[in-house]
């Protein structure tokens, strides 16, 4: 391994201009001639959309559906059987579905213009019930959301595992109903766009905040009836996506139309409110799940049924269903049990769609699973780290297929956990429990294991005939003519680093220093093509392409390099930026102008395609890495205002050879951040109409700095055995466990009042009111 | 969303302030921390905003024997750092210090909070525990009012359109007097979902409590020694104003109590 190469914590190359407020996001892009939208959007959860009017002076300037003639609607299938599906216009047609879903666009020379006008518009819309409860939207009663469906299901699965008998036979029987609530991702930048037609290319240029920007245009391209080559998607600096900006929006479909309609450039910024109400809504899950177990508590059976809130319309590229169909899939985590049965539900409801959120389905799936196995733990009088112990996957068991057909590729999960109770000092925990707190407050004690699978590709993805399958990923590497290297990958970061990793990759590869290669990324005209950054795939997918392009790259300049060096190809080796024989080094800056500037002095047998090229990836067994960790948690629970202080965080976890670790670190931070969120705060409620409840951040509370407990990470490095350097996909898993192992935690602190948690957020109100529910009882 | 257009007035002084607060759909701004967001909602549409916070009339502060008149557009920064005197023995510097963030205090003034009446809001409670008064000035005068009376509601100021808070009254608290201070908020500058402040100033014959975040003005409680020897004597008071309408806010509520008075040494600091 080389210096600054994979596995060293070289400092972030993004943050010198990111931290100083000099990044340039869609929002610093002001074109020349821009105009700005605001949408009008429905102010009611269900209606029938009868009209729209708008003043007369305002001519010219307000839009619709109608307007946006040969426009298609977003359509995002899945192959799997049953899946029923829903077409989103751009703007609302004969229905509204949802509250925020946007109905007419307004446009004018900034911003508060077009929402001057966007407040005279009147829509004439009559209002219909409005089916909210995802867990009563099958009844025969309940309001349709789409009226030609016979219910109000996009998709049911249902995985039969025969667990009459191991159920029959159980010492131990726990049944709990758990929720997760909605959320908003609440990225620090949120959505927004710019469009503009290039009459010299003659095509469509978005500027566009997105993880994807490939799939965009291709969804795009659907939509507005264009050539993909007459469409350039690119994204600026891209701050924070989460799974927000893994997908193609309405708005920017109108924002696109608007910019050829008036060829003129439009600009949309999506605001917090829009964003809270109309938008980025993630994970609502509800399970009504039953663990079985012996009396060690070895788990025999796991029986669930799962329902998710998809929202009103499909999203692309993910569908309506990835989120509650996985869920069939993944929710026996890393443990080994014989028999599962899972039913789950994907429901169409009055909200807006949701979109996958870092973690995607697990985080819901681990706090299910977790709570159970938890309860297993209390019915068997064991610490849950025991019950754990005894039902993880053991490491001579690797790789494993478990109960669902996973194929865990390495590691050491047991182990997790043992480190996990060794650095949170469990028994000390268990000692200042019973000597109790001086204030009163309660002492408790949480653990969570999960496993992700990460970076899955083709033969995962092909099953669910959605839109878009990942497979091979490119690299286009080059030499410059003076001898720096540029690299082009089609991902997109939106805060994973690769400016700094993948030069670092480069640097391990060619051994030229990392200063000296520039990483670019997303834009279609620069980059080849890729599905993008989700669900945890970049550190091995473009991990994987850069290594193999400047493998290629590297061949090719030391077979220049030999040739100079009066050497045997064989003999040299890249080494300090230069290509190294027996008898000397020359550099590879003077392979470079050797290429490029003095072509006489090459080989004759030199390979005529020179010092770049386009080199593609994908890893032999691409099931996924199964990266995985144990989170610990202790809290402090106020039992007279239901505060929750978390007074010590651990997170063990093992993300393969990490490539920075500094930068893996950065990830499990922020993501456990987001899962304290999820555990304590975060939460977009509707009323009984479909209102949202929230509209800005006074009412929708995320966590922050001082929220946040100081975390301590450990990593354990086994390497997978799957990809190019070891590595595993890590970058959500901070965000699975924390909901799982905090709600645990405070379980463990108010079991002696009788009390459970069961739905998220444990807000101090849910706390408090269980508290005095329990008293009630007894 | 952005704010729809309005005409913004700097005036020269106080006279031209109350002047311009006459025109049509006219409002103040002294630190804009909570008109400011309620502009960009479009929640408030005045057609003039009249920005007062420069004013050297709203700006001073003048001792007496009784205690300190704050001009109201003085921050709460400027409180919390004693660049003000305070003659509340530490009691007032603590308040500013736990509103919202350094940044809010910067801006925020005393008197833009009691004219906003926020009940989730820190000055309304804390000055009506206290006993303070707002001086009003108005076509006729200054007139002054009791801090717990010069809100109708919640967002409901006393105030007549044309009117400014132009200072607001601490009183001077003995050498003997005890305050308690204990707001409880979801996280670190959020709005609290409990508060109480409690007074006890033998000297003056002062034994006040005083609750905020309630659904409208604080609830002032002027004999406040019964339910300071048995917290159980809160239940009247706290049916009357609503404050009990569930558990989880009764328990709340009498936890601010209990809190503010254990951190005032009358009550003994253990939850049940
Ligand atoms: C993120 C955030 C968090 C906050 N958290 C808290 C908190 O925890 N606790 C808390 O107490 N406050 C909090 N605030 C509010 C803050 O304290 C404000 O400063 C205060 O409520 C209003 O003061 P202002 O000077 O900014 O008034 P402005 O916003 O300028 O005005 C508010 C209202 O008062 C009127 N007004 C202002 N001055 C006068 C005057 N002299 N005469 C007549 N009318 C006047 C205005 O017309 C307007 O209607 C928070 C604010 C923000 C932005």
């Amino acid at each position: 391994m080389r210096p600054k190469g994979v596995g060293a914590s070289v400092p972030r190359r993004e943050d010198d201009r990111l931290l100083r407020g000099r990044g340039r996001f869609v929002g610093d892009i002001r074109m020349a001639g821009q105009v700005e939208i605001a949408f009008v959007r429905s102010p009611v959860a269900h209606g029938r959309l009868r009209g729209v009017r708008a003043p007369e002076r305002f001519a010219g300037r307000v839009f619709t559906q109608a307007d946006m003639t040969g426009v298609k609607g977003i359509l995002a299938r899945s192959g799997l059987k049953g899946f029923r599906v829903s077409e989103q216009p751009a703007l609302a047609t004969d229905k509204v579905r949802f509250a925020g879903e946007p109905v007419a666009m307004c446009v004018a020379e900034t911003r508060a213009e077009a929402e001057d006008i966007a407040a005279e518009v009147a829509l004439d819309i009559e209002a219909l019930p409005a089916n909210v409860d995802m867990l009563r939207a099958a009844a025969p009663d309940a309001p349709r959301v789409h009226d030609d469906w016979p219910d109000n299901l996009f998709l049911e699965t249902f995985v039969d595992g025969d667990i009459e008998r191991a159920a029959a036979d159980a010492a131990i029987r726990v049944t709990r109903k758990l929720r997760t609530s909605r959320q908003c991702m609440a990225p620090l930048e949120g959505k927004g766009c710019v469009a503009v037609w290039d009459r010299h290319m003659e095509q469509l240029l978005l500027w566009t905040s997105t993880q994807m920007p490939h799939i965009v245009r291709s969804g795009l391209a659907e939509c507005l009836g264009l050539e993909e080559r007459r469409i350039r998607v690119a994204a600026p600096d891209v701050g924070g996506g989460f799974g927000w900006k893994g997908l193609l929006q309405p708005e920017e479909v109108c924002a696109a139309w608007l910019a050829m309609k008036l060829d003129r450039p439009v600009k949309w910024l999506e605001d917090r409110r829009e964003h809270l109400v109309a938008a980025a809504n993630c994970r609502e899950h509800h399970y009504e799940i039953t663990g079985y177990a012996d009396a060690e508590g070895r788990l025999l059976a796991l029986d669930a049924v799962a329902h998710v809130d998809a929202g009103a319309y499909s999203v692309y590229p993910f569908s309506a269903c990835l989120e509650a169909a996985q869920v069939g899939s993944i929710l026996p985590g890393p443990y080994d049990f014989p028999a599962f049965r899972c039913r789950t539900y994907s429901v169409c409801t009055n909200k807006p769609p949701i979109v996958p959120y870092r973690g995607v389905a697990r985080t819901g799936v681990c706090f299910a699973m977790e709570s159970i196995i938890d309860a297993i733990a209390r019915e068997a009088r064991l610490e849950p780290y025991e019950v754990r112990l005894r039902n993880l996957v053991r490491p001579e068991q690797m790789p494993f297929r478990n109960v669902t057909g996973k194929d865990f590729d390495m590691g050491d999960y047991p182990e997790s956990v043992r480190r996990a109770v060794a650095m949170i000092g469990h028994d000390a925990v268990r000692e200042r429990q019973k000597a109790g707190e001086p204030d009163g407050r309660r002492v408790g004690i949480g653990y969570a294991t999960y496993c992700e699978q990460g970076a899955h590709g083709t033969s995962v993805y092909h099953g669910w005939g959605i839109p878009m399958v990942p497979g091979f990923e490119q690299c286009f590497a080059r030499f410059t003519p003076d001898g720096g290297v540029e690299i082009r990958v089609g991902a997109q970061s939106h805060g994973q680093s690769f400016e700094t990793t993948m030069a670092q990759v480069a640097h391990e590869i060619l051994s030229i220093d990392p200063d000296r290669v520039s990483v670019s990324h997303g834009d279609t005209a620069l980059s080849p093509y890729s599905t993008g950054t989700w669900g945890s795939r970049s550190a091995v997918m473009v991990g994987g392409a850069v290594a193999t392009a400047c493998e290629k790259l590297g061949a090719r300049a030391l077979r220049i390099g030999a040739h100079l060096l009066q050497a045997k190809p064989d003999e040299v080796r890249l080494e300090g930026g230069a290509v190294v024989g027996p008898g000397g080094s020359v550099s590879l800056d003077e392979v470079a102008r050797t290429f490029y500037r003095r072509p006489q002095n090459l080989p004759a047998d030199v390979d005529p395609d020179g010092l770049e090229l386009t080199a593609g990836y994908r890893p032999v067994v691409d099931t996924g890495t199964f990266s995985y960790a144990t989170h610990a948690a202790v809290v402090a629970v106020d039992g007279e205002t239901g505060g929750v202080e978390l007074l010590d965080y651990v997170v063990v976890e093992d993300g393969g050879v990490l490539l920075n670790p500094m930068v893996v670190d950065g990830q499990i931070y922020g993501g456990a951040v987001q899962g304290i969120g999820t555990a304590l705060y975060e939460a977009m409620r509707y009323d009984a109409n479909g209102q949202p409840l929230a509209s800005t951040l006074a009412d929708y509370t995320l966590p922050g700095a001082a929220e946040t407990p100081p975390i301590r990470i450990a990593h354990m490095e086994t390497p997978s055995p799957n990809t190019r350097f070891g590595q595993k996909g890590i970058g959500e898993g901070g965000a699975i466990a924390p909901p799982a192992a905090i709600v645990n935690a405070i379980n463990d602190a108010l079991a002696p009042l009788g009390v459970e948690i069961g739905a998220l957020p444990a807000t101090p109100h849910a706390i408090l009111s269980a508290i005095a529910a329990a008293e009630a009882v007894r | 969303m952005k704010a729809a257009a309005f005409e913004i007035v700097r005036p020269r002084d106080l006279d031209a302030a109350r002047a311009a607060l006459g025109r049509e759909g006219a409002k103040a701004a002294a630190g804009w921390q909570s008109l400011g967001p309620m502009l960009n909602l479009r929640l408030a549409r005045p057609a003039v905003v009249v920005s007062i916070a420069h004013l050297p009339e709203l700006r001073g502060v003048s001792e007496t024997p009784e205690g300190v008149v704050y001009g109201a557009c003085v921050t709460h920064a400027e409180i919390e750092d004693g660049a003000a005197p305070d003659p509340t023995r530490g009691a007032l510097p603590a308040v500013a210090a736990g509103i919202a963030y350094r940044a809010v205090r910067n801006r925020g003034t005393i008197g833009g909070s009691l004219a906003h009446a926020d009940p989730a809001a820190d000055w309304p409670t804390a000055l009506a525990a206290m006993g303070a008064h707002v001086r009003v000035l108005g076509a006729d005068g200054v007139r002054r009012v009791a801090v717990e009376d010069f809100a109708h509601g919640a967002f409901a100021p006393a105030l007549a359109p044309d009117e400014l808070v132009v200072g607001v009254e601490a009183p001077r608290f003995s050498a003997s007097a005890r305050w308690g201070w204990w707001k409880f908020c979801r996280k670190l500058g959020e709005y609290a979902e409990a508060m109480c402040g409690v007074l006890v100033d033998p000297d003056r014959g002062v034994a006040r409590a005083a609750f905020g975040a309630t659904d409208g003005r604080p609830l002032v409680i002027a004999d406040a020694s019964e339910a300071l020897r048995d917290p159980d004597a809160l239940a009247a008071p706290f049916a009357a104003a609503g404050l009990d309408h569930d558990p989880v806010a009764r328990r709340l509520h009498r936890a601010a109590f209990r809190r503010a008075a254990a951190r005032a040494g009358l009550l003994e600091d253990v939850p049940t």
